[in-house]
């Protein structure tokens, strides 16, 4: 029978079926982090039960970091207990941690796939959403909540029911300056917050294939805000040259073999999905959202939709902005280039590209924060760095940071932030702040400026 | 897990759609490491305004509801994983929630710790919140074995679906772990065997 990328991977973990019940699904890899762990680890504790395999197990420090002086000890004494719980459990079950300040720490979903630990054809976990960013690979990767989590330390197993299978095809050529955040936010403003629930996505088309690791990353992460449990790619040529050679990849002749299985996942041809789209590259413009959540996206050229729904107008209220509105021209204050969506070096090329030999505006609060500690090594090692600093921009340390504000970094009540980050919520960063999601192109523009500007009008 | 079979209980209605788990608990409250205390901040940023003083257009500062059902818009528990999302609902002392959709992750987490999402038509959910707000002391009934959402005294009803083993676990107070630990000897085979 034809099968679709998702049912090869899934169907190759299937440990048992339950009888008119879930299905017992094996985990190859466990990716954790100081915030959703603790719990599980102290319910495993309170259950005398052990950790079934520690070394699928990889943990790093990233939510709830700061990211200035990251050799310090951290002042906030909440997080401080939490990061030293997170190296305790760690320490005490056997599980590699690359804790604040390690060379290889950073950003769960950037510090994974960077080590090679993210490869096609596995299963992945982790007590985050954005975990849908390792799909990228053609892995069925998932967020998971913290009794999961304990589940998987149980047992390295999860019982699940298979969900149903969307494939969104994007063809065509993108337009100068459309970059894969772009394509993103597009496909989720057209689909809109809870297209993909119960789904889980595959994007195919020559967009995606055209696309780097990095920018397939960038995609995939996203898929959980269409409510997707996870989005993945086909892995081909691009993606085993992206894994061969990191640390924990396949080395030589199990490499080849590991390629050679690789190539029989994609879907076979006449395989048949629960739901198809297709949308056309060149329509697709950069975009930014307008909103609280992220299906509420418009080309940045576009004015805000003028729909009647208590819901649209509460988010607008909170916003500030008005039906029929254009963005263009709305001062900025904040401007945050960061979080798994979009702190890989690629991003930070596009934005170090467009700012040199600009200065950074007189209003704007500017955060750039790496994924991880090799992208901050590589920025500095490109010269990127003295860019960025010569533009009177700020790069701090690696973390999740402004994203979700746990740690310092806030933005003050009322301002609005363009940010390369997921999610549009309420007060996401920070209490009363306003999100507009952008990419880092989009990002740096506004950062330039003072103010969002039609950023097309410059690439055409 | 706590068991679950029957709840009657009054209703608070939360009319917004695409519910999301930042708002449910803001991130700035889970550095937490234990799964308790987390109600004193559900909603906190709805609840309160930043002086702390109460939000009182805000429902669940509205004396005239009660209960420990909450009935909520479409596309409820949006979002991050966080399950705090669900510690904090449960914790505040809701046993039930009500919507016409769930995101997956908050649905599976609200499973996992005796919270018991029921999922019903936009209609229904519209004929159910009408209700509430009009007679703020309507009874409503929700029985697990027979899968139905009633208001009591009238003719409100519906059925709705869950998955039969997780029915069970609610039922009888058991959880995925057990089960799985379990399975251990076939998991080990499963390792020794895999495939790809």
């Amino acid at each position: 029978m034809s099968k679709t990328l998702f049912d090869k991977v899934w169907d190759s973990h299937v440990v048992n079926t339950i009888e008119n019940g879930p299905q017992i699904l094996y985990i190859d890899k466990h990716l954790i982090h100081e915030v959703t762990s603790p719990q599980a680890f102290n319910e495993l504790e309170e259950r005398g039960i052990p950790v079934l395999r520690p070394d699928q197990i990889v943990a790093t420090a990233d939510h709830n970091t700061p990211t200035q002086n990251q050799d310090q000890p951290i002042k906030d004494e909440f997080s401080r207990k939490q990061l030293e719980q997170l190296s305790e459990n760690c320490k005490k079950n056997d599980i590699t941690l690359y804790e604040l300040g390690h060379k290889y720490n950073g950003i769960v979903h950037v510090m994974a796939p960077e080590l090679g630990v993210t490869q096609p054809g596995i299963t992945m976990v982790c007590g985050d959403s954005h975990t849908s960013t390792h799909g990228a690979f053609g892995a069925i990767a998932f967020g998971i909540g913290t009794s999961q989590v304990a589940q998987v330390f149980a047992s390295q197993c999860l019982l699940l029911t298979k969900p149903k299978s969307l494939r969104v095809t994007v063809n065509g050529n993108l337009k100068n300056g459309v970059l894969p955040k772009d394509v993103i936010l597009y496909i989720i403003a057209k689909l809109g917050t809870n297209s993909g629930t119960g789904y889980f996505c595959e994007y195919a088309g020559n967009v995606f294939e055209d696309m780097s690791m990095e920018g397939r990353m960038t995609v995939c992460n996203m898929s959980i805000e269409m409510g997707a449990r996870g989005g993945m790619i086909a892995p081909d040529q691009t993606t085993f040259d992206y894994v061969q050679g990191r640390e924990f990849a396949p080395k030589g002749e199990d490499f080849k073999k590991k390629v050679a299985y690789w190539k029989t996942l994609p879907t076979d041809t006449d395989a048949q999905f629960d739901k198809e789209y297709h949308f056309d590259a060149q329509y697709i413009e950069p975009m930014v959202t307008y909103g609280t959540n992220p299906g509420m996206g418009i080309k940045i050229s576009e004015t805000i939709p003028e729909v009647s729904d208590a819901s649209f107008e509460k988010s607008l209220k909170y916003m500030n902005f008005k039906k029929g509105e254009s963005l263009i021209n709305k001062p900025i204050n904040f401007v945050f280039i960061g979080s798994c969506t979009n702190s890989r070096i690629e991003d930070f090329r596009v934005a170090a590209n467009y700012i040199k030999g600009k200065q950074k505006a007189d209003n704007v609060t500017a955060w750039l924060v790496p994924g991880s500690k090799q992208v901050e090594a590589q920025i500095i090692e490109e010269g990127l760095k003295t860019v960025f600093e010569d533009a009177g921009f700020e790069l701090r340390q690696p973390g999740c940071s402004a994203c979700l504000a746990m740690n310092d970094d806030k933005i003050p009540q009322g301002e609005y932030c363009v940010s390369t980050s997921n999610r549009n919520f309420e007060g996401r960063q920070g209490q009363g702040s306003r999100t507009i999601l952008a990419s880092p192109l989009v990002a740096a523009a506004t950062a330039v400026e003072g103010k969002i500007i039609d950023i097309t009008k410059q690439l055409n | 897990m706590e068991k679950f079979t029957t709840l009657q209980s009054r209703a608070i209605p939360l009319q917004i759609e695409n519910v999301d788990t930042d708002q449910i608990i803001p991130a700035r409250f889970l550095k937490a490491t234990d799964r308790k205390g987390f109600g004193d901040n559900v909603f906190r940023d709805w609840r309160y305004h930043k002086d702390g003083s109460p939000n009182s257009d805000f429902v669940l500062n509205n004396s005239k509801y009660s209960g420990s059902i909450l009935v909520a818009g479409d596309n409820f528990g949006c979002g991050s994983s966080r399950e705090h999302a669900a510690w904090a609902i449960t914790d505040f002392g809701f046993k039930v929630v009500v919507s016409s959709f769930f995101a997956d992750i908050f649905k599976g987490n609200a499973l996992n710790n005796g919270l018991l999402p029921v999922q019903v038509s936009e209609t229904f959910l519209k004929t159910l919140l009408t209700q509430i707000e009009n007679y703020p002391e309507t009874t409503i009934e929700v029985n697990l074995e027979s899968q139905t959402i009633s208001v009591k005294g009238l003719d409100i009803s519906a059925h709705f679906d869950i998955d039969s083993y997780k029915k069970t676990c609610m039922i009888n107070g058991y959880d995925d772990i057990d089960y799985l630990v379990n399975n251990i000897k076939l998991i080990e085979a499963f390792e020794a065997e895999k495939t790809y």
